[in-house]
Formats: structure tokens, sequence, C-alpha cells
């Protein structure tokens, strides 16, 4: 039998149509995803207005640690939620079952991660620019750098999600678990607090995870080039922010091969 | 007769417990062929190495001439030309059923036409509706749908008709005849022995990880030669008789109680009598 199957790639982009289409058919992933970082955004920004160094509010601050939360929220998070409800609703187990290749099912979630990350992170920017005082880049290389930290950022989120996806045990366990680790994470990283304010050992924690050093790096695109000596090593660290990640792309990967599991039991 | 399943001496644990004890079977093309057996019989396990979910522990299996533990690039191939229909699944539900059946057909080489899959599981006013509102039966039609898109070979079949009402379910037993009819080979369990009686053109019983006999279901466990079951009323109360001459036995009873007897009925053991007393469970 020699039938032509359908490509991988192919198989895979239909896949990533289909998965957008049911991502804005869920009402719960829309509001979780989309919606619930842009209420945050409006109460911390409006609540914190406060100057934190001449000429940066804590507003942009905020902004630029949200948008780096962006690239958890629609990767790490939303994969390592929605694999585990996948796995127990039977569906991984049909597609196994089908000549569907593993690649097409993973691609169709980067096209999902990227499309859901483009608009957070676009409506994000908007709020912030239009509510919050927060200045797009003039410089190429700034530009440059936020295209490198959004690429980088969204496939290490996406690899350490698929990864995540084999810890909870159901669909309803994925949530509870998965949630905290985010939130906390965020509190750690200085998403919601000024990084270099948290007690030392929170920062010690949180240099370990790829979230502090996305903070930091969209600090380097949005506040302006002075704020740096205020950071913990004096200035923006960009070689190490994408040493670290790429320490992690690594890692996650390599867990991601080993423990995905398409079936439960 | 072409096979298309084969395995001999086939084995499967899960720590001491011993699921699948040595079994062989040969299941040829065209032919719907049940597995019947209580739960923890290792049907489920038998036919999970069979659809390449698990591997056996020893044995030789041989699926569409493929073992199915086979991996990469021909596993795909494998597929391909196999459909699987699992026990009751939630997925694809802000899909509507078109959508799915049609995304689902990109997967393979040579598919069915979807819309004419849609018509053929009778849910052609539904496919534009989303699956999370089908009821119950409509949804197991279209995990079916989504099993025979790909126009398989071998098709397996769990427990396809949980929750059906009778109705839905003579429905269903048509489109598996047509689905045999056109040259597909079904692999079928299923609880109900009716259902097996209707469809199977053959079954295999399993209990404690072996199979106990392969017979059609007019002829397991020697049904045919059973004794018939007479059954009468006589002075107001229920009366039941075996019997291995039950023409003669009526007769009697006929010259007995004067020409016409109340409430006769001569019956032979059904499946389930059958099976029932296979698996040592005593029916009534």
């Amino acid at each position: 039998m020699s039938s032509q199957l359908p490509g991988a790639l192919n198989i895979g982009v239909k896949r990533g149509k289909l998965e957008i289409k049911q991502f804005f058919r869920q009402r719960e992933s829309v509001v979780f995803t989309l919606l619930f970082p842009l209420i945050l955004l409006a109460i911390f920004g409006s609540v914190f207005d406060t100057k934190i160094a001449p000429g940066v509010t804590f507003s942009q601050y905020f902004v630029a640690g949200m948008i780096a939360s962006a690239l958890v929220n629609t990767g790490f998070q939303q994969l390592a939620i929605f694999i585990p409800v996948e796995r127990d609703l039977g569906a991984l187990k049909r597609l196994r079952g089908t000549p569907m290749p593993a690649t097409s099912y993973f691609i169709g979630k980067a096209i999902l991660v990227t499309f859901s990350m483009l608009v957070q992170v676009a409506l994000l920017l908007a709020a912030g620019v239009v509510f919050f005082g927060v200045e797009l880049p003039t410089q190429g290389s700034k530009w440059l750098l936020f295209i490198g930290l959004l690429i980088s950022g969204s496939i290490v989120s996406t690899i350490l999600g698929v990864a995540f996806s084999s810890v909870p045990k159901s669909a309803r366990g994925a949530s509870a678990i998965v949630s905290p680790v985010v939130i906390i994470l965020q509190f750690f990283s200085g998403v919601f607090f000024i990084f270099t304010d948290l007690p030392g050992w929170m920062q010690q924690v949180a240099a370990v995870f790829p979230l502090k050093w996305l903070t930091q790096g969209m600090r380097s695109v949005f506040l302006p080039d002075s704020f740096a000596t205020r950071e913990i090593a004096s200035n923006w660290e960009v070689g190490r922010t994408f040493a670290i990640i790429g320490i992690w792309l690594v890692v996650g990967t390599f867990l991601a091969v080993r423990t995905f599991k398409w079936d439960r039991d | 007769m072409k096979p298309v399943i084969e395995f001999s001496d086939l084995r499967k644990s899960y720590g001491s417990f011993t699921a699948v004890d040595g079994i062989s079977l040969t299941i040829y093309e065209g032919e719907i062929f049940a597995i019947l057996g209580p739960n923890g019989a290792g049907k489920t396990s038998t036919v999970e190495i069979l659809e390449g979910f698990r591997t056996a522990d020893g044995g030789d299996v041989k699926v569409l001439e493929t073992n199915p533990s086979i991996k990469g690039r021909a596993a795909l191939q494998w597929r391909n030309r196999i459909g699987i229909v699992l026990q009751s699944t939630q997925d694809t539900a802000e899909l509507t059923a078109l959508e799915a059946i049609t995304h689902f057909a990109s997967y393979y080489s040579n598919p069915r036409d979807p819309q004419e899959v849609i018509e053929l599981v009778g849910l052609s006013d539904k496919a534009h509706e989303r699956a999370r509102t089908l009821s119950g039966g409509q949804r197991r039609r279209l995990d079916v749908a989504l099993g025979i898109v790909g126009n398989p070979e071998l098709l397996f079949l769990d427990e396809p008709t949980t929750g059906f009402d009778p109705e839905a379910r003579r429905a269903f037993w048509t489109l598996i005849k047509k689905l045999r009819d056109e040259g597909t080979t079904i692999v079928l369990t299923t609880h109900y022995l009716e259902e097996a009686e209707e469809l199977a053109d053959r079954v295999a019983v399993m209990n404690h990880g072996k199979i106990l006999e392969v017979s059609t279901p007019a002829l397991l466990g020697g049904r045919n030669t059973h004794n018939a079951i007479v059954s009468w009323r006589e002075n107001g109360a229920h009366h039941e008789e075996e019997s291995s001459t039950p023409t003669q036995f009526v007769s009697e009873l006929s010259q007995r109680l004067g020409g016409e007897v109340p409430e006769l009925s001569i019956r032979r053991p059904s499946l389930e009598d059958i099976y029932l007393s296979m698996i040592g469970v005593k029916s009534e």
C-alpha cells in the first residue's frame, strides 16, 4: 500500500485554524486568556499610578510586566490547562487513532499560541499607550529586541506548557494547579511589584525561571535606558536573558518529548 | 477468506494481574466479529492491543499484515487503513458535526466525502449544529462518522450503542450492516447480547483473559441443540418444562388439556441465556 498521506505541515496548519475557531467559540478561553489580563491592567494601572523614577510611572513598569506575562498566559498557562482537558475528554486518544502525525498536533498548538499571544500583546500595548503613558520605542534595535523576546519567549512558554500538561492528573485539577503557579511566578518576577523591592529570596527564586527575565527584557524595550541602573545588575542583562531562555528551551523540549501522554490512565 | 486480524498466544499483564492469557484468534475480511465478556474479561486490553494503543507482553499479532505496535511513518500508513470508535468521547464540542467530519477527513489519503458520511450516519439535519448540542445517540453517530470518514478497511467499535433508544439502535444496526456489505471488516465489543445476535457473523466469548468459545451467534454453546423451554398455564398456575422433543410434548399437553393450551410458548435459549451460563452466571 503506497497511499500518499497528507503532509504533517499541511494538517498542522488546518489544526491551527481549527484551534483558533474553537478558541473563539469557548467563552471561558476568550475571557480567561484575552480579557482577564486587560482587567488586571486596568485595576493595577489605575490604583498604583505613582512615579517610581524620573520619567517612569508604575503603570509603565506594570505594562511591561504584563506583556511578558502575556507570553506565559497564552503559551504555558493555556496549554498546561487545556491539553489535560483534551486528554480527559478523549480527544488526544482519538487523534492518536488516526493517521494525523503527532507533529501536526503541536504545529496546531503553536499556531494557536502565536495567534492568541499576538492578540493579547496588541491589546495590552494599545491599552498601555492610550491609558497609561507607555511610549513605543523609536529605535530599530529596541523593536528587534522586542520581536526576539516575543518569539523566544513564546516558544519556551509553549514547550514548557506542553511539558507541564503531564503534571495535572485530570482536567479538573489542571486549572487549580497551573493558575497558582503562574500567579505566584508573576508576584515573584516583578510583574505586580517592582522587582528590586521584593525580598532577596523571592528574587533568587524568580531568577531561576524565564518570566523574570522576560519582564526585565520588556522593561528594556519600553522604559527609558536611564532606568537600567535601577535593575539588579544595574543594566538590562540582555545576553543573560536569552541564555536563560535557551537553557529552559533545551530542558523543556527534553521533558515535553519524554513525558507527553495521549491517553489518561 | 483473507485474514484481516490474526494473533496467537497473545498475552498482557498489569503487575500480577493477567488481563489477556495466551489467546489466539483469526478475523476475516468482511465479517462483523463481536467480542463478548464481562467487565475485566480482557476484552478492552485485547482490542487496545489490536488498535495499537497498548503493546502486548507476548504473542504474534498481525492487523492488516502489520504489527500494531509499529512506530513512525509506517504506523501512520497503517492507521490510514483503520477506523476506531472509542467509548464515549466528548471532544470537538465547539465544532459543528460537518466541521469535525470535514477536518478529520483531511488526515486520510482517500477519505469519504464528508457530506456523504453525514447522510450515512443520519445526521444531515444536524450538520450545522455544534457537537455539544447533540443528544447522546446523535453524538455517538458523530463518533462513528469520525471513525469511518477515512474509508477504513477495518473498523473497531467499542460499545457503540450505549445510551441509545431502541429506535436509534435499530437505525445504527442498519448502518453497521451497510458498512459490512461495502466490505469493511468490523470488530465490535458490546454489552448488548441482542446487538451481537443481530449484527455479528461470529462471536468470541472471553472470561478471565481467555477465549471460551468462538462461534456464530446461532451455534454458540451448542445453542441449536439445547432443549426448548415450553411454558403454559394450567389450573391457574404458570408451568415451565425443558424438553428435547417439544413438538411431541406440546401435542401430549394439548390432548391432556383438551385442545388449546392456555398461554403456550416454546422458546430456545437466547444468546444471553447461553452467554450467561458460559461465564458462570445463572440466568433468571
